[in-house]
């Protein structure tokens, strides 16, 4: 049985390969953490749940997630609406905290934090890119890309040269100037990609991003999503409900009723998609 | 901070610019209202200013003691009817109270004057010496009538403004003309300064001084020798006014022999009793006004408030946004705060400039002197700035509470 993931991995890229060990699809988290926080996973979840309160009635969310994602990992989570992947990600983007269980990031458990040090943690951990993009309306590609090193309290020049250096990795050089409606589709979402990447985050979390894109434009984005994991070792996780989408990813999550019924690994992302991946117990 | 607060009031601005027509909309209300604050804040310091000039006009800390009035079988005489007071009344008040730093009596009647080929109806007062000092006259040409002058009874004159101009060429020098009064010449030895309208609005510059002597004499025909038509007394600080007055009261009231149970035949009036008659009614207009004034700044606070509550809800998403890529509650809070106090203030900087306007306005179109303070313009400055930060707190809090994973969903 552990066998199977061994093997598929030798085809990965360096960084994931190191990453995975068979225990993880058994919802056990084997070692403690984190006596050596360079090696340890970059996110551990252990029994995650998320109850909402709708009046008298409790909506359970997540019932008891565990989940360990190494650094490089190109993660697509995957799952009917209602399966509680939203709320997944939200707690993973330190958005919102689960109800009980635990959420380490890079060795700290963040989880129990208020607020201000959530909003903290979000501005230069964690870089979400949205189905619709929510770029800020009338305000220029650059602004946009600067917004996080803004909250961050950078100099201004700074702010700027980051978002500009942002702006060019996703190829958007020359058009910083313009504004979001002066920008097709993709080019809205490379921005968002942009003041994404700004702040240097652990983790990238894509909500649906191609949900609103033509299937060029789709292609043009996880092209650049591939390569920030594959050249910059940027760990990304992704949310969608297309099969071929979630092909870009090396590994894929798939969730029912708050719960991580599935989780995988593919031997390389996309382009070996034919091979297929090998599927956990 | 600095670059956060800097970009956060550019972006303020951008917001302003943006929706032009709705932002002046909602900044008129504490555009008018300032700029009525500064308007009628303006006028009323001008005619308090007016006031208080021509009160000062009638010398300082100025002490008038008027004769009470007759009753004749029923039929009241009026104040000043009666000829209770007299000159020795002035010599006993200067030899009895050391507070008071100087004392006159007067007389006066108008009668006409001549000079050359024309002529003029005006009042003429017989003064002792210290009236002059007392009612702080000076002099355009020439000097004041002396004691000296007094003593002899000499016939020499002192005329005002309105008496020149109207007895006068222009650029004729009076000073040691011949004027006549009842036929007796008089040489005029002094022109004086004008002084303007007086507190009730009679000319001040109307009038002609000669020596008291020389007007029971030779001019009034008295029937009482040494009665007089007021007495004049001054102090040298204003705080002894009260004082003053009450030692004069003793002294009169002993003098005509009085007895407790009757009432002074006498008046006394100070400068500050007629101040602040006029002074009070104008206070009383600028805190009307200002009642108004408010008013509207109110609303226009709340109109401030409802376009904030209005963007906070357009903006639901962006906040999301911010609050995703790292915005804390107080980043939130701080932005919509800026945002309403760019409103306010930028409708306050309006509102000084209309106010300014109209105060010059009504300048030039109604002649009411109006005086721009410093202070009122800091006041309104400051205030508009307090009504943004008040009626901003509320919207920009409504903001900073948003959930984000809410207000990113919000459609």
């Amino acid at each position: 049985m552990a066998e199977g993931p061994n093997q598929s991995i030798d085809h990965q890229p360096s960084a994931v390969r190191q990453a995975h060990r068979p225990e993880l699809g058994r919802g056990a988290v084997s070692h403690q953490p984190f006596s050596d926080p360079a090696r340890a996973p970059l996110i551990v979840c252990k029994d995650l749940s998320k109850i909402y309160r709708l009046g008298d009635v409790e909506v359970p969310a997540l019932r008891g997630v565990n989940l360990e994602i190494q650094r490089g990992e190109f993660v697509a989570v995957m799952g009917p609406s209602g399966s509680g992947k939203s709320t997944l990600m939200n707690i993973l983007g330190c958005l919102d905290t689960p109800t009980t269980g635990s959420y380490w990031l890079d060795g700290r458990e963040v989880g129990r934090e208020g607020q201000d040090e959530l909003a903290e943690i979000r501005n230069r951990r964690i870089g979400f890119v949205f189905q619709n993009f929510n770029l800020i309306p009338r305000t220029s590609a650059l602004e946009n890309a600067q917004l996080p090193l803004f909250y961050r309290g950078m100099p201004l020049r700074n702010q700027r040269a980051g978002a500009a250096a942002a702006l060019a990795r996703v190829g958007l050089s020359g058009r910083e100037d313009h504004y979001p409606t002066q920008l097709s589709g993709g080019q809205q979402q490379r921005v968002a990609i942009a003041r994404a990447l700004v702040s240097s985050p652990s983790i990238l979390l894509a909500d649906e991003p191609t949900g609103n894109l033509d299937t060029e434009s789709s292609r043009g984005i996880m092209e650049v999503l591939q390569r920030l994991n594959q050249e910059d070792g940027l760990t990304i996780i992704l949310v969608t409900h297309e099969t071929d989408i979630a092909a870009y990813a090396s590994r894929e999550i798939l969730m029912t009723d708050g719960q991580i019924v599935r989780d995988r690994w593919r031997v390389s992302a996309h382009s070996a998609r034919a091979s297929g991946g090998v599927v956990k117990p | 901070m600095n670059a956060f607060i800097l970009m956060t009031v550019m972006t303020a601005f951008r917001i302003l610019g943006r929706n032009r027509l709705r932002a002046g909309l909602t900044m008129l209300g504490i555009i008018i209202g300032v700029g009525a604050v500064i308007a009628l804040v303006s006028i009323g310091h001008g005619a308090r200013a007016a006031v208080r000039a021509q009160v000062a006009s009638m010398g300082t800390n100025v002490i008038i003691v008027l004769p009470g009035a007759t009753t004749v079988g029923g039929v009241r005489g009026g104040q000043g009817g009666a000829v209770t007071l007299t000159v020795s009344d002035g010599l006993e008040l200067k030899k009895k109270i050391p507070l008071l730093s100087e004392t006159a009596w007067a007389k006066r009647d108008v009668m006409q004057i001549l000079y050359g080929n024309r002529n003029w109806n005006g009042p003429v007062n017989g003064i002792s010496p210290g009236y002059l000092t007392i009612r702080d006259w000076s002099y355009m040409s020439g000097g004041p009538i002396t004691q000296a002058d007094m003593d002899s009874a000499a016939r020499v004159a002192l005329i005002g403004q309105t008496v020149v101009e109207n007895l006068f060429e222009t650029g004729e020098d009076p000073v040691g003309a011949t004027i006549r009064l009842k036929n007796v010449p008089f040489r005029v030895i002094g022109v004086l300064a004008p002084k303007g309208q007086s507190a009730q609005g009679s000319d001040q510059d109307d009038i002609i001084f000669i020596p008291f002597s020389t007007a029971e004499r030779k001019v009034f025909g008295t029937l009482f020798l040494g009665s007089v038509g007021a007495l004049f007394a001054s102090t040298d600080r204003p705080e002894d006014l009260p004082e003053a007055v009450e030692a004069i009261r003793q002294v009169l009231r002993a003098r005509h022999r009085l007895q407790p149970e009757q009432g002074d035949d006498f008046t006394i009036r100070t400068q500050v009793d007629i101040g602040k008659v006029q002074e009070g009614t104008s206070q009383t207009l600028t805190i009307m006004m200002f009642a108004v004034a408010s008013i509207s700044l109110l609303v226009g606070g709340i109109g401030i408030m409802n376009i904030l509550l209005v963007s906070v809800t357009e903006r639901t998403r962006e906040i999301g946004v911010r609050m995703a890529v790292g915005a804390k509650r107080r980043h939130i809070l701080i932005q919509f705060l800026i945002e309403a106090m760019t409103l306010s203030l930028v409708g306050g900087v309006v509102g000084i400039g209309l106010g300014i306007l109209g105060a010059r306005v009504t300048t030039a179109v109604a002649g009411w002197p109006t005086i721009i303070s410093p202070e009122s313009i800091l006041a309104a400055f400051l205030f508009s700035l307090a009504i943004g930060l008040f009626f901003g707190l509320y919207p920009a809090n409504k903001a900073a509470r948003l959930n984000p994973i809410e207000a990113l969903r919000y459609e």
